[in-house]
């Protein structure tokens, strides 16, 4: 039960601290409160497992603090934090069965027996598993064996937050989502801090309230899945959010106007002083531009084929040498390459050099 | 469909008959041959049904003393050197490094005894133990140690054993580290958080790991140790007396020194099937483990 404080966190696995950018994680300043669920999120080898591990005690950071309500431990061990952690590969005693396994961690600690045996009953029945408690624990099934890995961590009653390697990675797809409703049920009963690391944007924004993004080893957003689609704040969140992504085009903006391939594009909001020497880019989510038929005042586009994913479809589209791609409203009947964009101007949103740009009133 | 019936098809087994045939059976059939007959020499063969086993078989006669004498000398050999080999190389292999130069600066130093042909490693060690020249021996007696291998029971058992240990330790070792290894880091890590101790961590997933090649270990060391032959004969020459004399020993003395083929072919039919019982029930039993753990996979 805690809170957790990462204090200008920064880790570099080479040891070189002199150059930030060469970093595994780039130094990051954040608090995640006590009894939330958060997920890091972000593609292979963007520095989550290590911000995980970092907070676990496994790797020891170059620089900056952690801090568990307000207690700096940095330097303490794994064992001496507490912190459970669930890896990606089910990791259980071969020897030991179901209970034996869920009773190590307490046993390792020196938990009375009696004491030992109550709680583990009770995570036992919590986790459906005490039908298996006497039973070897090798034999079981995969989602059955990442079950006893997180009960190895709930058994504990000092645990301060559990960690999720991309727990469900070898776990069957019909599974997963009872793996996944599991953990939500969980959460809400026991009150725990819990820190969610995957590379799958469904499991992070189903199982978060709030979604750390992260990319190159920077956390590029923190928020709301809500917030995450509605208001991307680097073009990365953009485009690794959202199926299909964010369309992120070149544009010239001048106040509450952006010119894209010659034609003009009205914005909500006006974004005079823009940086000049900085890449100017806008966003827009495909699900807030429709597909029209050619007409004047809309800009051009040409279909390139039309994806249809059951409840909605989708167009895949160019504009100019841009690709681009639009919602087809319902019922309407693609008469050729050639259509028009409709854009949602309060959805289009602008990026200078990546990141979003607040325009004014 | 119709195959064809062709019989010709035989003659493609025929270059493997033909191998198994020179390699293996009729080796091993003369020597069935000669186990059921005498000889005096010149040819001549008498034949005497399965007088030989008999008497190999019954302590009171002379073969069947030294048989059973030796056999137990084989046991109890192979025994020592697993009780000290196993623990020995597992200790060896945890404390190995993981990663770095010194990784391959230990794998190949803990190679060498093994690409030291046997009768090499015979004379090194009968070399090193001389009272006079070696320097083992002449250290041991210079610090009041009455060493000496020639003449005493338990110093040349202890040669023996140490030579063994010396030799083979490194198999058990290197086999020990590619099981330890193989391990996740995830277990290492999950064990941290548990808060596991470093004995707890060997018992609960470093020694469950290596299991494995545990068994493969034992079994080699097992059937290695249960033929060892060179050493020994180079060392003791299976003395003082007969007290380091192992079966093979005892079988070159029989077929060689006295020409009893007869016997000699008996006892070594006998020894044959001894080691072949062994490995078959160690196979049964690793196999059984291995068919476990495809079950495991199967489920997960």
């Amino acid at each position: 039960m805690a809170r957790i404080d990462l204090v200008d966190l920064a880790h570099s696995y080479s040891g070189n601290t002199a150059d930030p950018e060469s970093f595994a994680l780039k130094p990051v300043t954040m608090t995640w409160r006590q009894g939330g669920a958060y997920a890091l999120l972000g593609p292979s080898g963007c520095g989550k497992t290590t911000l995980l591990n970092l907070i676990s005690g496994i790797v020891t950071p170059s620089r900056g603090k952690i801090l568990f309500d307000g207690v700096d431990i940095t330097p303490l061990t794994t064992q001496k934090r507490n912190i459970a952690q669930v890896f990606q590969f089910p990791v259980i005693y071969d020897t030991m069965t179901v209970g034996q396994n869920l009773a190590f961690p307490l046993k390792n600690r020196g938990v009375p027996k009696a004491e030992n045996d109550a709680r583990v009953a009770e995570i036992a029945r919590l986790l459906d598993l005490t039908p298996y408690l006497g039973r070897k624990a090798t034999r079981l099934t995969a989602d059955a064996k990442q079950k006893i890995s997180l009960g190895r961590g709930l058994v504990r009653s000092d645990v301060a937050a559990i960690l999720f390697d991309e727990p469900l990675t070898v776990i069957d797809p019909e599974l997963k989502w009872q793996l996944r409703s599991k953990l939500k049920a969980l959460h809400r009963a026991l009150d725990l801090t819990m820190i969610y690391v995957t590379h799958d944007q469904t499991e992070a924004l189903t199982f978060a309230d709030t979604v750390v993004v992260m990319h190159d080893g920077r956390v590029v957003q923190s928020g709301t899945p809500a917030e995450l689609f509605d208001r991307p704040e680097h073009t990365f969140v953009g485009y690794f959010i959202g199926s299909p992504g964010m369309n992120i085009v070149p544009a010239e903006v001048r106040g509450r106007e952006a010119r894209i391939d010659g034609h003009t594009i009205a914005l909500n909001r006006s974004y005079d002083g823009l940086p000049s020497a900085a890449k100017i880019e806008i966003g827009v989510r495909p699900e807030f531009v429709d597909v029209a038929p050619p007409a004047p005042g809309l800009l051009s586009a040409s279909i390139e084929r039309i994806d249809d994913l059951g409840r909605v479809r989708f167009a895949r589209v160019r504009i100019g040498d841009a690709k681009f791609s639009a919602r087809v409203p319902p019922g309407f009947s693609i008469p050729g390459e050639a259509a028009g964009l409709i854009f949602d101007p309060s959805h289009v949103h602008v990026y200078a050099d990546s990141r979003l740009v607040e325009g004014s009133a | 469909m119709d195959k064809t019936v062709n019989q010709k098809a035989w003659f493609l087994v025929l270059p493997v008959f033909l191998v198994v045939a020179f390699s293996a059976i009729l080796p091993l059939m003369t020597v069935v041959n000669y186990s059921m007959q005498d000889t005096f020499g010149n040819n001549q063969f008498f034949w005497n049904g399965v007088g030989w086993f008999k008497e190999l078989l019954d302590p009171s006669t002379d073969l069947g003393e030294r048989f059973f004498a030796s056999l137990w000398r084989n046991l109890f050999f192979s025994t020592v050197i697993l009780a000290i080999e196993v623990p020995l190389g597992i200790v060896v292999a945890l404390s190995m490094p993981r990663q770095g130069w010194t990784v391959a600066a230990c794998l190949v130093t803990m190679a060498l005894p093994l690409l030291i042909p046997w009768n090499v490693v015979g004379t090194i060690w009968q070399i090193f133990g001389r009272p006079d020249i070696g320097l083992l021996g002449y250290v041991l007696n210079s610090i009041g140690l009455n060493y000496n291998y020639v003449s005493n029971e338990f110093d040349a058992w202890a040669t023996v054993i140490v030579m063994d240990v010396w030799h083979w330790t490194s198999l058990v070792a290197l086999l020990c580290y590619a099981g330890l290894k193989s391990i996740p880091d995830a277990y290492y890590q999950a064990a941290q958080i548990d808060g596991a101790s470093r004995w707890a961590v060997f018992t609960a997933i470093q020694l469950p790991k290596m299991n494995r090649v545990l068994l493969i270990a034992v079994l080699l060391r097992f059937m290695d140790s249960f033929m060892i032959y060179t050493e020994p004969f180079v060392v003791t020459g299976g003395g003082p007396g007969n007290s380091t004399t192992f079966i093979s020993i005892e079988l070159v003395k029989i077929a060689l020194g006295q020409f009893d083929l007869g016997k000699a072919a008996a006892l070594s039919l006998v020894y044959n099937l001894i080691i072949i019982i062994v490995c078959w029930v160690f196979y049964t039993v690793m196999t059984n483990a291995g068919a476990d753990r495809q079950a495991n996979k199967g489920v997960a």
